[in-house]
């Protein structure tokens, strides 16, 4: 298990690497230039051109890289082309609230999900499948832009028991954090309630045909212990599967959710640096998602290893 | 609302008991403090406003500095920081006196030695100030809060440049922190303006925050646009950004938010009819929409071709497609904007009303050989949106052959500065927005500089221009400015350098319980009172 968390560990060395070489080519063959956006419209070609030299952009690329590369090994993810910050302080700033935001909606997605999940392969065929599965098809279809401002609607304007907009960091109360986040979070998770739902009940439906299933029923067994001691843990490692996987998303960035809900957090950072061609925070943010995916997977795998005794490493 | 306060308050304490530790407290909820907290049209990203010529930025310059000089509502500049001046009769000589009692924000005063070195780096950097910088042979400190501009040459420029409202606008920074190469940005921000900048309160990408400066001596005059007393009547105001403009609409209805700096045009019908919300227009020049050529290749290299644009286009389809409402624009022949001390239609009487026969005959007339040329359209600015596809419009007709490329405006704004022929990356148009304040004279219309290499994308050639725009800086009589305006726009009739597509006005959303903003071309947050 070890060696296997070492291997795991090491091979995401070549990953980052490749991600580094391709996030830095790409940003620089997009079109658009970060010196002629920072020197603002009425700025001249030779203002812009000085402006260039001072960002190191006129450096050739391998050179560019190379200095990036040396950064990144001393820790320097370099500063902002345009706040002059260090890029880690401000990703730091938009971690807290991503990250709440992203144990809101799971939260929340698990606790309506797989009841509903296993509530619908359990009454297989009946009318209660058939609505669960409906609400599926309807969370996957509906944009979380306009599940948003229906509940901002409904809930904030005409209702008043939510605040329209706004993050409040924890520090600051967490009730007020808490609060905040309950309706983006609920306007997140419908998709991820649609699609964990969804990968529940084919899990679910799978092992209630097993055997060991037919025997504990044999064996006079209530039906819930059934259902969620045999059944829902023999069917856990694809639905663990999906959830990393949509923590994995929640964290890489919800800009539509952020942006309708005014949250300060990576999302609408990244989107920010992209459409600015703010190299160096663009790269920082991408360096740390691929980080957040490979860690998601390795805890995955390690899960699993929990869940069903005979996937060994 | 009372079943709907209840339900709330029971939503908040039914978080708070399900989640909380006891004594911890909704932080951040309570407002002691009268704060303003204001939606501007963009997010505030660098906080040297001499290093960048963006409006953000000039903008967080007028909250933490201060100007020696400051254009009111009429268009005239007037004393700010400075008291008194005098220039001798042979217009050589400019002594100043400034007001007693200006303080930075560290306590430290206000001296010449400081007015002196920010002069000198804003004058490094800003066309404007360069131009002026290349009538003043020296600038002399003659007292603590004395100072003296010697000229080599006598010019009207030196107080109106000292008074330039908008980018880059000349404020007065502690000499320490003005000793910064212009080529660099600040790393102190400190000024002596009416807000002290908080920044362990600055977050990028969301607030701003500025508090009251209660060491701020305000002139006693009234406020008057820039100019005037600026009496600060709140606590902080902080700058929340808030993308979504339906949500910057939700939070203003709902007294989340106090103001929305440029709330968008599709959605002020609404906000007319929420009993919440009122629409004031503080910018009483408003904004102008320009074509802008690029000179460096065909077609428009023929200004026979530009001039075919001058009588094809019709303002009025320009404004209706982009703002629609007629009460948010206005028809303006005036290349230096309607209602200021040059406003004339010198040269431009029979252009800009759609003569189609006049446009064609121009072309026909012209080299142009029927190549596509590139009209740059940015698909992500609300409010530049709908207009290429005018413009493509209308040129098609004419004859031209339009291939309009869609991008963002990132892209649109790397891409013009590209000097190379347009099939190798460069462009031939796109049309932008300026602050009209910015076009309200030779010296400061960006596209008016015609230096060929020197000039703003687009690269204009016209020694006529230039010679004329020279003429107008050294002119001090504003008749005569006048008459010199006329003959620069009938020059910029016959070689255009670029077209003015009208004016158009931005009003501020803002709760009822706001008042006192004052009327001014660029944002300002003196005056401002919110009633509790």
């Amino acid at each position: 298990m070890w060696s296997f968390l070492l291997k795991r560990t090491l091979s995401v060395i070549p990953v980052l690497l490749v991600v580094l070489v391709i996030v830095f080519l790409m940003l620089r063959l997009t079109p658009g230039d970060p010196a002629a956006n920072i020197a603002g419209d009425a700025a001249t070609t030779e203002d812009i051109a000085k402006l260039r030299v001072e960002l190191g952009l006129e450096e050739p690329l391998p050179v560019q890289f190379g200095i990036y590369l040396g950064n990144l090994l001393r820790g320097d993810f370099g500063d902002s082309f345009y706040y002059k910050r260090p890029v880690i302080s401000m990703i730091a700033d938009g971690i807290e609230p991503t990250l709440s935001l992203a144990l809101f909606t799971i939260v929340i997605a698990c606790l309506i999900a797989v009841p509903l999940g296993t509530l619908a392969a359990y009454k297989n065929g009946t009318w209660i499948d058939r609505m669960i599965m409906g609400f599926s098809v309807i969370g996957f279809s509906v944009p979380v832009f306009v599940i948003g401002y229906l509940l901002i609607y409904f809930l904030s304007v005409k209702l008043e028991w939510f605040p329209v907009q706004g993050y409040q960091h924890i520090e600051d109360g967490i009730g007020g954090w808490a609060y905040r986040l309950i309706l983006p979070a609920t306007a997140l998770s419908v998709i991820f309630i649609a699609l964990i739902a969804r990968m529940t009940r084919t899990s679910v439906l799978e092992v209630l045909n097993e055997d060991y299933i037919r025997t504990a029923r044999a064996k006079g067994l209530p039906q819930s212990k059934i259902l969620f001691k045999h059944a829902l843990r023999n069917a856990a490692v694809p639905i663990v599967t999906i959830i990393g996987i949509a923590i994995a998303i929640l964290i890489s960035g919800v800009v539509v959710t952020e942006s309708v809900f005014v949250i300060p957090g990576l999302g609408l950072l990244t989107l920010d640096a992209i459409q600015g061609r703010d190299y160096p925070t663009v790269q920082a943010l991408i360096i740390l998602f691929s980080v957040v995916y490979v860690v998601i997977n390795l805890l995955i795998d390690v899960i699993y290893t929990l869940l069903d005794p005979r996937i060994r490493y | 609302m009372k079943l709907t306060e209840t339900v709330r308050q029971s939503i908040k304490k039914a978080t708070m008991l399900g989640l909380l530790a006891g004594g911890m407290t909704l932080g951040g909820m309570a407002q002691a403090e009268n704060v303003l907290r204001v939606n501007m049209h963009s997010d505030l990203k660098i906080v040297d406003p001499i290093w960048t010529t963006a409006y953000m930025s000039r903008n967080y310059g007028y909250m933490v500095y201060d100007t020696l000089f400051a254009m009111d509502t009429k268009g005239q500049v007037q004393p700010q920081m400075v008291d008194t001046y005098t220039v001798s009769d042979d217009g050589l000589t400019y002594d100043f006196t400034l007001r007693d009692g200006l303080k930075f924000h560290d306590g430290a005063d206000v001296t010449s030695a400081d007015v002196i070195a920010s002069i000198k780096r804003w004058g490094a950097k800003d066309a404007m100030g360069q131009k002026m910088m290349g009538f003043v042979a020296e600038m002399t400190e003659t007292g603590t809060n004395t100072f003296q501009f010697k000229l080599n040459e006598a010019t009207g420029l030196i107080v109106q440049a000292l008074g330039k409202p908008s980018s880059n606008v000349p404020f007065i920074m502690p000499a320490r922190i003005a000793a910064t190469p212009p080529s660099e940005q600040i790393t102190e921000y400190v000024g002596s303006g009416p807000f002290v900048f908080l920044t362990d309160e600055w977050k990028p990408g969301d607030k701003a925050e500025f508090a009251k400066f209660a060491d701020y001596k305000p002139r006693s005059e009234p406020g008057d646009g820039l100019a005037g007393g600026k009496v600060v009547h709140v606590d902080k105001v902080v700058w929340k950004v808030i993308r979504d403009q339906q949500t910057k609409m939700n939070a203003l209805s709902k007294g989340e938010i106090d103001v929305i700096e440029s709330p968008s045009h599709d959605l002020l019908p609404l906000m007319e009819q929420d009993e919440n919300i009122q629409l004031v227009d503080l910018n009483p020049f408003g904004n102008q929409y320009t074509f802008r050529f690029n000179q460096l290749h065909p077609p428009f290299d023929d200004p026979k071709v530009r001039q075919a644009l001058l009588y094809a286009f019709d303002q009025e389809e320009f404004l209706l497609a982009a703002i629609g409402d007629e009460k948010y624009y206005k028809l303006c022949k005036a290349m230096f904007i309607c209602g200021t001390p040059l406003d004339t239609e010198m040269g431009f009487e029979d252009k800009l009303e759609g003569n189609m026969a006049k446009a064609r005959e121009l072309i026909e007339a012209s080299d142009y050989d029927g190549k596509p040329l590139i009209l740059m359209y940015p698909t992500d600015l609300a409010v530049l949106e709908p207009l290429p596809p005018v413009a493509k419009d209308i040129m098609e007709k004419i004859g031209l052959n339009v291939d309009m490329q869609a991008m963002d405006w990132q892209t649109l704004v790397g891409r013009r500065n590209k000097k190379e022929a347009p099939e190798d990356g460069g462009w031939n148009a796109f049309i932008t927005s300026w602050n009209s304040v910015d076009n309200a004279s030779p010296l400061t219309t960006p596209f008016l500089n015609a230096a060929c290499e020197q000039a703003l994308f687009g690269w204009p050639c016209d020694d006529t221009i230039q010679a004329l725009r020279d003429d107008f800086s050294r002119e001090p009589d504003a008749a005569k400015q006048l008459e010199i305006a006329e003959k620069i726009q009938t020059r910029a009739a016959e070689a255009p350098t670029h077209v003015h597509l009208g004016q158009w006005y931005q009003p501020h959303a803002m709760g009822k319980n706001i008042s006192g903003a004052p009327v001014s071309p660029v944002v300002a947050f003196w005056g401002y009172k919110k009633a509790e």
